[in-house]
């Protein structure tokens, strides 16, 4: 069959793979036997090179059905391939909301598991994986193993996270949380510097939902100048008197489409700039009642935003440090970054919870996420970034990494060795399962 | 006709892409379904997605194009006969194999023509009898022209738009509406591995989406992508001469 051009979210990089799409779970089965070596694909959200195999890459986007909904417990069960923008629209006018949710509802269930996807409530309700009741795994001989918490507990422990290694996820059941409304009570809250925004994380720990905007070209004393978001599910008698008859209405729709590739100058250190002096400003302290696409899915208003790189494509860094290391360690990647003023508008800081996976990102400590130019000097100052990170005991997060070295990944994953071992055992030693950034990471 | 608000919608070929996203978007609306497919056991989780989606009634039922003698009893063990009726079933086929063995034409002819002419026939004058209802009948562009690349298809194709043309004239008065698509290019399985050019190829929630608006507005023939229309105006207008020489 002929190869197709496929990439991550970054584009890039760009590669021509056998695409298979199977309909349903038989034809997947049938198409992982007939293969020397695949990787499954949700919906290509994951930036780099996760979801690209050249010989196999296993689209899981026609089996997108759901398949049972328990509204006593608010257990899903579905196909992998269903998209979280579709459980949001159906479920949240019948109050129910995911339990985890990344900055995008373009992700697949499959997706959100095989990256053990953390949100803004990572530090109340841990990532994805948590809430899995139960997931059905095929496997590289053609068996399909049901696998949870307490069936195949090794294996459902490795595939939360496991970047789609263990095998390809068909099904999954995981709990949605009853909510009263569709809106958010966010309150906005600005930082003058690094140690501000980390008291105000500490300080909004009761808090379900907390994230902060950085602003990655401020120097000196302004270094790690944010602005701080928390939120809250609204109650009722929160809305709005004229939308308290309809609490769980969805946000209108109101998005847009970049029409082509922006030139790749318009984002150079200067826009960038003036962009953030503009943000920063007029992020205006408060508290409002805000709908849940505007908390949790601003960029989603900006259909295919990634174009905004210009034809090279992107990458986005995201890494985690130990909150002790922390302090210290972020402030030395802000400095390199702010100096090197190749930063993108904004970066996400966050502070995770506790949380000890094999392949899972998140560990307790602060994670900071941004997006780059793919060109040599950003991979150049990549380079230097990592070794801030190696020193402090962090992380990269493979569901956006598209350039990091085996090394790395080895300080940064002390649990490589069983996963290893689990997914090995569950080929038959015989390793199916691979990614274009499995064979760059040496996995 | 029956009174009841939500129609029932009858899809054969349920199983495919394009049968999925027709069912789909009449679920949308709101009618009631019932997907019909070889080994229809398939078809549980298409049923349990759309009744989770949509809170509308879903049934499945096993049926065979091919299994003329038994497209009777296949419409009795409905219960009662659908409000709409779609078929979507089809088969391209091997054109190569086609011409050099014509068990595998007979297949293509009987998958296309015959057994989509028994069953839409059969649940024609059954609807003819109540008084209404819609047939909709999935043909092909490529059914307007032979063509050396396909005319097995085609030809059965054609034989298919025509006897949906010929009942279209003949229910007009009982008043029961004949609906004759021909998609243009369809990015499924189908079409998988062929290289299909975009502006030409529409994806099949969009065949879902012109088949349930065809019916709502009263169309009688439809190209999904409307350029298609035009190009098929150029292509059955060619002379013969010069059309014989092509290669398209
Ligand atoms: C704008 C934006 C914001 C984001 N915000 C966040 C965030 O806040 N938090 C966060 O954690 N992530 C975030 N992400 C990353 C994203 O959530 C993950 O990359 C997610 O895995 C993407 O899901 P997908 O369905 O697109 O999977 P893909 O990108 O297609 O695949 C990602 C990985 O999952 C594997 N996979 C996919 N489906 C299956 C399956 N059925 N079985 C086995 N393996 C499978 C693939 O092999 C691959 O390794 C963000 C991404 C974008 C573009
Ligand atoms: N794809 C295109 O570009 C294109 C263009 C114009 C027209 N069309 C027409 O659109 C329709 C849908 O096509 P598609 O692209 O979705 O192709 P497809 O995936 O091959 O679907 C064809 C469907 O027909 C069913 N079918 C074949 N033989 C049958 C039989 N004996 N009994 C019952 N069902 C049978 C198949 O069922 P199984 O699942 O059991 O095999 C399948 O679901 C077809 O009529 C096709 O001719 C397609």
């Amino acid at each position: 069959m002929a190869g197709q051009v496929l990439s991550g979210w970054g584009r890039y990089p760009r590669v021509a793979c056998r695409l298979v799409e199977p309909r349903d779970a038989e034809e997947a089965t049938q198409a992982i036997l007939a293969a020397d070596s695949l990787i499954a694909r949700g919906n290509g959200r994951a930036y780099g090179d996760a979801a690209l195999n050249p010989q196999g890459t296993l689209s899981m986007l026609r089996q997108g059905r759901l398949l049972a909904f328990d509204p006593s417990t608010g257990l899903l069960t579905c196909e992998a391939g269903v998209l979280l923008a579709d459980i949001v629209a159906l479920f949240v006018p019948r109050g129910w909301f995911p339990p985890v949710t990344p900055g995008t509802k373009f992700v697949t269930i499959g997706g959100m598991i095989a990256a053990d996807v953390h949100g803004k409530n990572h530090h109340a309700a841990g990532s994805f994986g948590n809430h899995v009741a139960s997931l059905d795994l095929a496997l590289g001989d053609g068996r399909v193993l049901r696998c949870s918490p307490s069936e195949n507990a090794e294996l459902f422990a490795a595939t939360c996270g496991g970047m789609g290694l263990t095998g390809v996820i068909l099904r999954a059941s995981f709990r949605l949380v009853p909510i009263e409304t569709s809106r958010i009570r966010q309150e906005t809250l600005p930082a003058r510097n690094l140690d501000e925004v980390m008291e105000l994380f500490e300080a909004s720990q009761a808090w379900t939902y907390s994230v902060a905007w950085i602003d990655c070209l401020a120097k000196g004393r302004s270094v790690g100048r944010s602005l701080l978001y928390r939120g809250e599910h609204a109650r009722p008698d929160e809305l709005p008197v004229e939308s308290r008859g309809t609490p769980l209405a969805s946000p209108g729709k109101a998005t847009k489409r970049l029409p082509v590739d922006f030139p790749a100058v318009a984002l150079n250190r200067w826009s960038v700039r003036a962009f953030n002096e503009l943000y920063f400003h007029a992020g205006r302290p408060g508290i409002k009642i805000i709908d849940y696409d505007s908390f949790f899915y601003p960029l989603d208003a900006i259909l295919e935003w990634n174009r905004i790189y210009g034809s090279s494509g992107f990458t986005q860094y995201q890494c985690v440090l130990p909150k002790a290391a922390s302090p210290q360690g972020m402030r030395l990647l802000l400095e390199r970054i702010a100096k090197a003023a190749a930063g993108s508008f904004l970066a996400v800081l966050k502070l995770l919870g506790r949380q000890d996976g094999m392949l899972s990102f998140p560990m307790e400590g602060y994670t900071l996420a941004l997006d780059f130019r793919a060109t040599a000097a950003t991979f150049s100052l990549l380079l230097e970034l990592d070794a801030i990170v190696r020193d402090h005991g962090g992380r990269l997060y493979l569901a956006k990494d598209a350039r990091g070295g085996a090394q790395m990944l080895r300080s940064g994953y002390p649990r490589l060795d069983r996963f290893a071992a689990i997914r090995g055992a569950a080929g038959g030693n015989r390793v199916k399962f691979s990614s274009l950034q499995s064979q760059r990471l040496g996995l | 006709m029956t009174t009841s608000s939500s129609p029932s919608v009858l899809v054969l070929g349920a199983a495919s892409d394009v049968g999925r996203a027709i069912a789909a978007e009449y679920a949308r609306t709101g009618a009631s379904l019932i997907l019909a497919a070889r080994r229809a056991a398939r078809l549980d989780p298409d049923a349990a997605d759309l009744r989770l989606r949509y809170a509308v009634e879903v049934r499945t039922a096993e049926f065979d194009v091919l299994d003329t003698a038994g497209h009777q009893a296949f419409l009795d063990g409905l219960g009662v006969l659908p409000d709409i009726a779609v078929c979507v079933v089809g088969l391209l086929g091997d054109q190569a194999r086609a011409q050099n063995d014509f068990a595998a034409a007979e297949l293509i002819i009987r998958s296309n023509y015959v057994g989509p002419a028994s069953i839409l026939g059969e649940i024609a004058n059954r609807m003819e009898v109540r008084g209404g209802g819609v047939i909709i009948g999935v043909s092909s562009v490529a059914g307007d022209r032979g063509r050396a690349s396909n005319y097995v298809y085609g030809s059965a194709k054609a034989g298919l738009t025509a006897f949906l043309s010929g009942l279209r004239n003949r229910l007009a008065a009982p008043g029961v509406r004949v609906i004759t698509v021909k998609p243009g290019f369809i990015r499924t399985p189908m079409t998988a591995g062929m290289a299909l050019p975009p502006l030409l190829t529409a994806l099949p929630e969009e065949v879902g989406r012109a088949v349930v608006a065809a019916a709502r507005r009263g169309r009688d023939v439809i190209y999904v992508r409307p350029v298609w229309c035009g190009i098929m105006a150029v292509i059955c207008h060619l002379p013969e001469r010069l059309f014989k020489r092509m290669r398209i």
